[in-house]
């Protein structure tokens, strides 16, 4: 069973400066037999105190300002980060997309890129190439395949990290802002697979700053602040309550009805006001 | 019931809370255990990142990995020329002793100083995708063992055309001698023990000092300013044999030199010499301490590296 489990867990990183990264303070500041503040590594703490439950069907959205601890999250979510404090237990294939150009070699073609992230994703070779023409044929990149990733646009390499991911089948999609780059065509077959895909198999938490992504791929949010959860609950209210005003209302009649939604504001147990 | 909305109820609500368990510790040897079989497991994606550093270094250049072999090639026949003038001993046996042991040489002084930067080379990958580390290892000995597999052509080569002078019984020092070396024989077989010994080696301390180097960025600064004192302070390019005076001493002072004898275990079978016990205890014993501080710091700090790198 897909499911991801955080109790009390706090991320604290320390901040090595030249000095402090060396030998030379940790043997002189023993000799000197004074362990003083100066002799400790400053600390940022970049999530507190996080309580999540988050299981199978899950799709939710991480909404909060520059620096309030979205990508931290994610990264402790994916099991890159181990809580300093409390703990969390992840269960489940884990499939995340975070910076794009990290984890491609900008030198090596579009295929040989695609199965290097099949095989940290867990894959096999061949099964990698099995899917070749599924994640050639979704991301549309054609002959670009072949070519050095370097000559890629940024919405290029969204598409072929978004190809890969949902090839695979993962039980927990993890999605940065990143994915933003690509256009509204591609958005709309992207969101089908994904929505598909979460359905099937697992669960989502996807960062964003955009209205419009969250909205059509996530049915709750989490308010991030200060390294802490500020909100949590269904995607509408906490939107609302993070930009000050319902980002639903203004929306055409013809959007609200294909993301199944009513004008009036819905409220976490999916009924309306 | 009206049901509350969410906002309203504080973030951290007990009410839909699972019972917290037995704070499950980063610190366990399970999961120290569990990165390094998973690595194993991984065999294909170290296999393949391995191979894809090697072809990287030579991308768009027109012999490739070739110019590993042609640069080791050039650089043992260079020196073997040389030291076999200065220390006027028997070209046709030392040349060979040279290339092998630069060639050995070039794979331990690689694992150890590309073993360094094992996860400060990956911090890219470390921070972006969830994968065990020992991954990194695997990858970084992998890679050095795709190097000396290029750089055993030149072995090859050297020992086909020298065959006449190492295939039986032989002295290194001109006039018969120094120490009797008993040639080639069955015993070149023992190659394959001496460098899975090596390259066992060669993994604790990419292991180790990896996490090590990664949390104090001094140590590979250390080890760069001290390889070349390391490599001179190691039988390569000249022999106890070819020193003129207390050779007793030297020897004794050299069986404190772990670098010696994990030369030597390699090198030996190659060229037809013998392997002192002594050599195969060491290395034994490097691997077995060695591991077990590897494992500790794993165990100990394995959750860490992602914060440090």
């Amino acid at each position: 069973m897909v499911s991801i489990e955080v109790w009390n867990a706090s991320v604290d990183f320390p901040i090595f400066d030249a000095k402090t990264r060396s030998l030379k303070k940790a043997f002189l500041g023993k000799a000197g037999g004074r362990i003083g503040t100066e002799n400790r590594v400053p600390i940022i703490e970049a999530l507190r105190d996080i309580t999540l439950s988050l299981k199978h069907g899950d799709r939710v959205g991480l909404v909060g300002h520059n620096g309030a601890g979205k990508s931290t999250l994610l990264r402790m979510l994916a099991g890159i980060y181990e809580p300093t404090r409390g703990s969390a237990e992840i269960k489940g294939r884990v499939a995340p997309v975070f910076d794009l150009g990290v984890g491609m070699d900008p030198e090596l073609s579009g295929y040989e890129n695609i199965i290097i992230r099949g095989l940290f994703l867990g894959m096999t070779r061949k099964q990698m190439e099995q899917r070749m023409d599924d994640i050639a044929d979704f991301s549309e990149l054609g002959n670009y395949l072949s070519m050095p990733i370097r000559t890629y646009s940024t919405g290029m390499r969204v598409r072929l990290a978004l190809g890969v991911v949902t090839s695979i089948d993962p039980e927990i999609l993890i999605l940065d802002e990143g994915i933003g780059a690509v256009d509204a065509a591609f958005l709309d077959k992207a969101r089908d697979r994904l929505n598909a895909l979460v359905k099937r198999s697992g669960l989502l938490v996807f960062a964003s700053h955009s209205d419009e992504f969250l909205m059509e791929l996530c049915n709750s949010a989490i308010w991030m602040d200060h390294g802490q959860m500020k909100m949590r609950g269904g995607l509408r209210e906490v939107l609302t309550a993070y930009k000050g005003r319902d980002p639903f209302e203004n929306m055409p009649q013809e959007t609200l009805d294909r993301l199944g939604l009513t004008g009036s504001p819905v409220l976490p147990n999916g009924e309306t006001a | 019931m009206t049901p509350v909305p969410s906002f309203l109820v504080h973030p951290s609500s007990t009410i839909d809370r699972p019972v917290e368990p037995l704070a499950p510790s980063t610190r366990s040897w399970s999961r120290a255990f569990a990165d390094i079989s998973a690595g194993f497991a991984n065999r294909q994606l170290w296999a393949h990142l391995g191979w894809q550093d090697i072809k990287q270094r030579y991308r768009r250049s027109v012999l490739g990995p070739l110019w590993i072999t042609i640069g080791m090639g050039v650089t043992a026949l260079g020196t073997g020329l040389l030291y076999a003038l200065i220390l006027d001993v028997n070209i046709e046996t030392f040349l060979p002793f040279v290339t092998v042991g630069f060639i050995v040489w070039t794979f331990l002084s690689g694992c150890l100083l590309e073993g360094l930067q094992t996860f400060i080379a990956n911090e890219g990958l470390i921070k972006h995708l969830p994968a065990p580390l020992s991954v990194y290892v695997l990858r970084t000995i992998w890679r050095q063992t795709l190097l000396l597999l290029h750089n055993l052509i030149v072995y090859v080569i050297v020992a086909a055309i020298f065959f006449g002078s190492i295939s039986h019984e032989y002295t290194m020092a001109p006039d018969g001698h120094g120490t009797h070396q008993p040639g080639l024989g069955w015993s070149f077989l023992l190659v394959v023990p001496g460098f899975l010994l090596v390259a066992l080696n060669g993994g604790w301390v990419s292991m180790l000092l990896g996490i090590i180097s990664t949390r104090y960025r001094d140590i590979p600064q250390v080890i760069n300013a001290i390889i070349q004192l390391l490599f001179y302070g190691t039988p390569i390019v000249w022999t106890v044999d070819t020193l003129s005076k207390q050779k007793d001493v030297a020897q004794a002072i050299l069986n404190w030199n772990p670098l010696y004898h994990l030369v030597q275990v390699m090198r030996a079978p190659l060229i037809g010499q013998e392997i002192e016990p002594l050599s195969w205890i060491v290395c034994i014993a490097l691997a077995l301490v060695g591991w077990g501080l590897a494992l500790l710091a794993m165990k100990n700090y394995r959750a860490r590296i992602s914060y440090w790198v």
